[in-house]
This record gives structure tokens, C-alpha cells and sequence, in this order.
């Protein structure tokens, strides 16, 4: 399973952290959303834990951090490396689409 | 060589499958880009038949591919890249896989107009969104404007009330297309500015990341105006997706797949077309899933008719 980012923990597990970390935005009623969750769940899983992080946040619970980094349609996934927003892509896609995405972060 | 692939999973895709599988066909289904299709971003279907109390979009999807694989139709969920002809069917691409195929069944609906600015284009899900359910959250205490003159447009508009400060109903005509009874409603909507004969000609502001503002053209003076605006929301109608099949089948004036009336043949034998990307004119989701059930009996007569 994916990892659940939160306003408490977000500092600490995305921003301190020391590989990469792709950050799904999202929320209950965004119907692609519900797509892009499976998928970033089977990524998840199939991914090395140890090259990158994959996780959701909420923009429900978490609107401060959805705000801070100018969220304004979702789903959005942003890759933090360093603390720092390295890139990010809006819109739902298919899982291999997300894969290649990823492919630069997990070597 | 495999009896059917259905390319596409809105209503059409999975109506088809779950005829093709109960037909002993064992079809595969390409997802695509977009699964589930247009009914993903809408909210309520009041008006499919059998859902008594009305069913979300995307949950009346869902149910519709299970039901599809409950008859044993295999699911990829990937994008087809190409479809051509070879000796005896096609040959379909996905995923940098090749499959063959004797017949295929085109569902791959169509997509959301877009305004078709460069501006427009670098500022999606900067303030610029193809998703009012998706996207209206993010628009509390702001303003934006929606582009349209259609039922979907009027819709969008109402539904962006509930956030939004103000929404500015804007279309390039002189009146409305859409239905009395919506316009009524946003007419009697204090929150919604009706403003026609007005087109939208950039986006602001590129260089900030950000839409900050609108430059406006009045269709009828000519004249060129700024306003600020936090969002922009395009309800302008659709295009069918057919840049799998263009050069391959005939394609009407309006650039829908055409198919033989009556029936779900295209000009290419064994390669039948459903949904919305056959259809300028109705384009519903019982419509499409009633096609989806042609294409796929259309299929089976094929095949039958080969052997």
C-alpha cells in the first residue's frame, strides 16, 4: 500500500526525506482519483521502497499543504527530492504511464 | 489470432464485452488513457434506466466492468498505440505489446474540448481545469468563469456556486443553446454573471504559473478587454477520439467514425465502431451502451458468418 501523508507527518516522511518521494493529491469525491489510487497503490508495491516513496494526501484533511503548493486541480502527483518539488503532473493516467514517469527516480 | 479486442471502457466498451464474453468470444478490453470514460468526472446519472435512485458516474462504471469480467473478458489497462490491418484481421500495439485480432471494436468516445490556447495549455490544473467536480474545491471564495452555451456549461456554472464567490457564465454567441430549464436556473442564480458575445484570447499569466486574469475579445465590437479571474472552466462540447483510426476508416464532416446506419459497420470489414465515437447526436450513456451491444452481435455475426 501507498503511504498516507498528512499536514503532521508531511515534514518529517516527504520533506526530510532522503529519496524521493511522488505525492498523490487527492480527494474522495474526484472520481479520476479513484483511478489514479489503485494504480499508485500497485506501483507502490512493485517499486523499491528504498529508491522512492510513494504516498497520498488527502487535500480534504490537508488544505494548508494543498494551498502552500498551488494544488489547484487534482489528481495532482508531485515528486519531491531534497525537500524540494522536482516535478509534477496533473490528470489521471495509466499505470504504465506512471511507471515511466517514475522510471528516472528508481534507476 | 484472437476473436475480438474492444478498445476503449466508457459504456459502449463494457456493454460490448459483456455481450462478447457471454458469446464465448473471450474479449480483451484496452482501457485506454481515460478509464471509464466520460461518465469518470460526472457526478449523478439520474437517467440510466434501472437505477431507480440515480448512480455516480464512475460507480455505474465500475459495476459495468465487473460485470464484464464476471463473464471471463480479459482487462489491460493500457493505451492501444496503433490498429492496422493484416491477412485475416489486425494487428493492434499496446504497452509495446502486439496482439492479432480477427475483428475489433472501437469505443474510444470523445474527449472535452478545449479552447485550444497555447495559454490554456500551460496553465492546465494551474487555475485552468477540465473538471469542475475534480477541481471546484480549490476555487472557495474565488472567482472563475466558465465557457460554454450548452447544458454542460450551465451545469458546471451551478455546480461552481457552492465554492466559488462569483462564476461568469461567458459564451461567444448572442444567446444560449442549452436547455430552458438550466438556463432558468442560472439566470435565477445570484452568484452567476451571464456575459455573451465574449470569447476568451489568452490566459493570464504564463510567466507567474498561474492564471491571474483573462484577456477578453466582444465577438460583435471587436473590442479587447483584461479582467482578473482566479479559474477557468471549459464546457465547449466534445471531440471524438479517433487519431487511432484516422487514414484507416471513413470518417464523417464532423470527424466521427462513420458507420453503416442501422448497424455498427465501418467501411473496414471486422472493424465495428459503438459509443460516442460514432455519435454527434445523441450521445448518452444508454445510447452508447445500446451500440456497444450492436457492435458486439454485429461481431459475433462476423465471425460466425467466416467460419
Amino acid at each position: 500500500m501507498a503511504y498516507v501523508f498528512s499536514e503532521a507527518n508531511f515534514e518529517n516522511d516527504v520533506l526530510k526525506s532522503s529519496i524521493p518521494v511522488a505525492v498523490d493529491f487527492w480527494a474522495t469525491w474526484c472520481p479520476p482519483c479513484r483511478i489514479t489510487g489503485p494504480i499508485l497503490d500497485e506501483l507502490s508495491e512493485e517499486i523499491d521502497e528504498n529508491k522512492l516513496k510513494i504516498g497520498k494526501l488527502n487535500v480534504d484533511d490537508s488544505q494548508h499543504l494543498s494551498t502552500e503548493y498551488r494544488v489547484l486541480s487534482i489528481p495532482t502527483v508531485i515528486i519531491f527530492k531534497d525537500g524540494k518539488e522536482v516535478e509534477r503532473f496533473v490528470g489521471a493516467m495509466p499505470k504504465e504511464a506512471f511507471m515511466e514517469k517514475f522510471k528516472p527516480y528508481i534507476g | 489470432m484472437r476473436n475480438v479486442i474492444i478498445v476503449g471502457s466508457g459504456p459502449a466498451g463494457w456493454t460490448a464485452a459483456v455481450y462478447a464474453a457471454r458469446a464465448d468470444l473471450q474479449p480483451l478490453v484496452f482501457e485506454g488513457a481515460e478509464p471509464g470514460g466520460q461518465l469518470m468526472t460526472t457526478t449523478e446519472v439520474e437517467n440510466f434506466p434501472g437505477f431507480e435512485n440515480g448512480i455516480q458516474g464512475p460507480e455505474l462504471m465500475e459495476v459495468m466492468r465487473k460485470q464484464a469480467k464476471r463473464f471471463g473478458t480479459e482487462i489491460i489497462s493500457s493505451m492501444v498505440e496503433s490498429l492496422k490491418q493484416i491477412d485475416g484481421g489486425f494487428e493492434v500495439v499496446a504497452a509495446g505489446k502486439t496482439y492479432e485480432t480477427k475483428t475489433v471494436i472501437l469505443s474510444t468516445g470523445a474527449t472535452a474540448r478545449r479552447l485550444g490556447l497555447e495559454s490554456e495549455k500551460a496553465l492546465y490544473g494551474k487555475g485552468v481545469s477540465a473538471c469542475a467536480t475534480c477541481d471546484g474545491f480549490f476555487f472557495k471564495g474565488k472567482n472563475v468563469i466558465v465557457v460554454g452555451g450548452g447544458d454542460s456549461a450551465m451545469e458546471e456554472a451551478s455546480f461552481l456556486t457552492r465554492f466559488a464567490d462569483k462564476v461568469y457564465l461567458m459564451h461567444r454567441r448572442d444567446e444560449f443553446r442549452a436547455s430552458k430549464i438550466m438556463q432558468e436556473r442560472v439566470k435565477a442564480n445570484a452568484k452567476i454573471e451571464i456575459v455573451l458575445n465574449t470569447e476568451i484570447t489568452e490566459i493570464l499569466d504564463v510567466n507567474v504559473g498561474q492564471v491571474t486574469g483573462v484577456k477578453l475579445r466582444d465577438t460583435v465590437s471587436g473590442e479587447m478587454r483584461e479582467m482578473k479571474i482566479d479559474g477557468v472552466f471549459a464546457a465547449i462540447g466534445h471531440e471524438p477520439n479517433v487519431s487511432l483510426v484516422k487514414g484507416l476508416i471513413d470518417l464523417d464532416e464532423k470527424s466521427y467514425v462513420k458507420t453503416v446506419p442501422g448497424s455498427s459497420k465501418t467501411n473496414i470489414e471486422g472493424l465495428f465502431a459503438c459509443g460516442d465515437v460514432q455519435d454527434s447526436h445523441y450521445r448518452q450513456a444508454i445510447t452508447a451502451a445500446g451500440t456497444g451491444c450492436m457492435a458486439a452481435l454485429d461481431a459475433e455475426r462476423f465471425l460466425a458468418n467466416q467460419e
